[in-house]
């Protein structure tokens, strides 16, 4: 009887589960874009916060040029070794310079550079802004009548629109130029037909298609990053320092995921 | 009739089961200063950011002027925000930021003073907190009792009309919490701010504020003048005001007047087999004792006197002794009172008093003489305790003169 009893239930259960978890998703899903546009919203209200907006894009952006630089160059480097490999099995190693352009224009430059910006900039901000909820920081903005997302969110959401497009070009450039030292300078491709193919192959709306992505990632990134800071005295299974440290993994974790689900929705339309 | 300034009409809060706030009518009235006192977790800070409006009620009604805060439109609201000002129990500094942009950052944002002006107004801060030479520091560089007044700098440096303070004092030593309390006193009598204070610092606080709210289970228990606080008779508020002397009893081991109060009618019920005895220990000079050999140890000696009743009774466990008045023991005997014989109680106290040393000790260089009367009676279940601490004082014996040298 209790094992029928238990396996009556156990499907209720599991439905139930489902439905909450869904619930959950959503509900959080909503909060997220609620979050997002309270903050556009803001960028636009007088007085323009210009300081503010220059110090973020200090930080995301020019903060991460050497890092963005080191590893655009050696994924540049590495595409063009395995895909003179994989071209040579087809006689095709004159392709190279167009296949290592449009790998980085259309996929790897918006991808690693949004990847190297949540690892370097995205916890830093998810730990800044939870580390100020919870020694009540943010609640002292509110009550000196400043809007703490306004203040907060409003000018990262700025840099994080001018600062992931150039870093992507400057990760794009960097990554090209060391698949041409690695193709022309080592494995010894004509440097004619490596810029040549690179020429034929790379359309304008390659460029823009990666700009796009770059757009698009810049504000997932600084949302996903700034709203588990902000709320992290909401978190449920940690306060305090370990509500902060959980905050920052799960930015770090979401944004992550969150880039690589949005480049496949984006790379299905733009294609 | 006042205006109120802030008004509480039916607030309630909880935080899922645990109901914080219970249908709160609360007032502020403007120019005064009102502190919310309670035990830990009774809803004082909430009650605070409510007023701020960092918390909504879950209903009843917040009125700031008249107008319901949670109703009031933007303008309202931002004027709201520029009148009042919050200090913070953590103090919530900018860690980022310097001690002197922690201080202009409200004048920054909420108003469109001059860069000059700003920096006049927080140089201005700076030095009334005494806070010179930390401008360029950062709050982790300060200790506690420099934050805090950087905290207090910043909740008043846009002269607000309000100031809400969270534990202004805790965790300061008593020195800096004196001066912190008279700056709150000297601050809202120069600017004539009203102030809402949190306040464990009982009854320290009693000497700052106009009004006293206390706050119990959720409700208020209380809410006017401290005056009127100290002739309530209920326990609870009693508790709040006698809160220093009842510890200080318990150390000499004193009850205190509620407990006689309290276990005197009981005593009645065995006074029919006359079981039961009244000594009254009193000193006449205590007074006089104190201002010569200072409070801290007037109150020793009353406590070694406790002490020699229970010693040369032997009965500690039938007998106690209550301080009845400021200067005035009652020892209660009240079961085995055959075996007790008061007059030769008190003859041994008079002994014990002749060869005990009572001073000798402390920083005063002082000499002081005070005598000790005692007397007693059995308790016989007609008269008051009034009455007969009134008929023994008439025919009470001298047991004493004793000499004190030392003091604090």
């Amino acid at each position: 009887m209790d094992l029928l009893r238990k396996s009556a239930i156990i499907p209720g259960n599991l439905t139930g589960a489902l439905g909450r978890a869904v619930l959950n998703l959503l509900q959080e899903l909503g909060a997220v874009t609620l979050f997002f546009l309270r903050g556009t919203v803001s960028i636009f209200r007088y007085p323009f916060q210009i300081g503010k907006i220059v110090q973020q894009v200090f930080f995301i952006g020019a903060k991460s040029v050497f890092l963005i630089s080191v590893v655009g160059l050696f994924t540049g480097m590495v595409l063009s070794l395995q895909g003179y490999y994989s071209l040579a099995k087809f006689g095709s190693e004159g392709v190279l310079g167009g296949v290592v352009a449009l790998s980085l224009l259309r996929e790897l430059g918006p991808v690693l550079t949004a990847i190297m910006i949540i690892a370097r900039a995205g916890s830093a901000m998810s730990a800044e802004i939870g580390i100020m909820r919870i020694t009540e920081q943010i609640d002292a903005l509110f009550t000196m009548g400043v809007n703490p997302i306004r203040s907060l969110i409003s000018p990262r959401i700025v840099a994080a629109v001018i600062s992931f497009p150039l870093l992507t070009a400057l990760f794009d450039a960097i990554g090209i130029l060391g698949g041409y030292i690695t193709g022309v300078g080592l494995l010894k491709i004509n440097s004619g037909i490596f810029l040549s193919q690179m020429d034929y192959l790379v359309l304008l709306s390659d460029s823009i298609n990666g700009f796009l992505k770059s757009l698009v990632f810049g504000l997932l990134v600084v949302t996903i990053c700034c709203y588990q800071g902000f709320y992290v005295h909401t978190r449920n299974g940690g306060h305090g320092a370990k509500g902060v440290s959980l905050a920052t993994t799960s930015a770090v974790v979401s944004s992550c995921v969150g880039v690589l689900i949005s480049d496949y929705v984006l790379t299905s339309f733009l294609i | 009739m006042r205006t109120p300034l802030i008004e509480f009409r039916k607030v309630s809060k909880r935080f899922g089961d645990k109901v914080v706030l219970d249908g709160v009518d609360m007032t502020i009235y403007p120019g005064e200063v009102t502190t919310l006192i309670g035990r830990s977790g009774e809803g004082k800070s909430v009650t605070l950011k409510l007023i701020i409006g960092l918390l909504r009620p879950d209903s009843g009604d917040i009125l700031y002027r008249g107008r319901s805060v949670s109703r009031m439109k933007r303008a309202e609201r931002e004027r709201f925000r520029r009148e009042v000002s919050f200090m913070f129990q953590s103090n919530a500094l900018f860690d980022s930021m310097t001690v002197r942009e922690n201080i202009a950052l409200p004048l920054q944002e909420g108003s469109r003073a001059s860069e000059s002006t700003i920096r006049d107004r927080v140089e201005r801060k700076i030095q009334v907190m005494d806070l010179e030479g930390s401008g360029e520091k950062y709050p982790s560089q300060l200790s506690g009792g420099m934050q805090k007044r950087v905290a207090l700098a910043r909740a008043i440096v846009t002269d607000p009309d309000t100031v809400l303070f969270d534990e202004p004092t805790t965790g300061l030593d008593p020195v800096r919490k004196n001066s912190v309390l008279s700056m709150i006193t000297s601050n809202q009598r120069d600017y004539g701010f009203t102030a809402v204070l949190v306040s464990h610092d009982v009854p320290d606080v009693f000497y700052i504020s106009n009004r006293i709210v206390v706050l119990e289970e959720g409700r208020i228990l209380y809410q006017g003048a401290p005056q009127d606080l100290e002739q309530r008779e209920d326990p609870v508020l009693q508790e709040y005001v006698n809160s220093q002397e009842i510890l200080r009893n318990e150390i000499y081991g004193l009850r205190s007047a509620r407990w006689l109060a309290r276990a005197f009618p009981r005593l009645l019920e065995d006074a029919d087999s006359g079981g039961a005895v009244l000594l009254l220990i009193s000193l006449p000079e205590f007074h006089v004792l104190k201002e010569q050999v200072g409070h801290l140890m007037g109150e020793m000696i009353l406590g070694s006197i406790a002490r020699i009743f229970y010693r040369v009774s032997q009965s500690g466990e039938s007998c106690k002794v209550a301080r009845y008045l400021e200067d005035r023991l009652v020892c209660l005997c009240y079961s085995d009172t055959e075996n007790i014989d008061p007059d030769q109680l008190l003859r041994d106290l008079a002994r014990e008093f002749g060869s005990m040393d009572f001073c000798s000790a402390g920083m005063r260089d002082r000499q002081a003489n005070f005598s000790v009367k005692g007397g007693w009676d059995r308790i016989d279940g007609e008269r008051s305790l009034a009455n007969m601490v009134n008929g023994i004082e008439r025919r009470m014996q001298h047991l004493g003169n004793v000499t004190c040298r030392g003091g604090f």
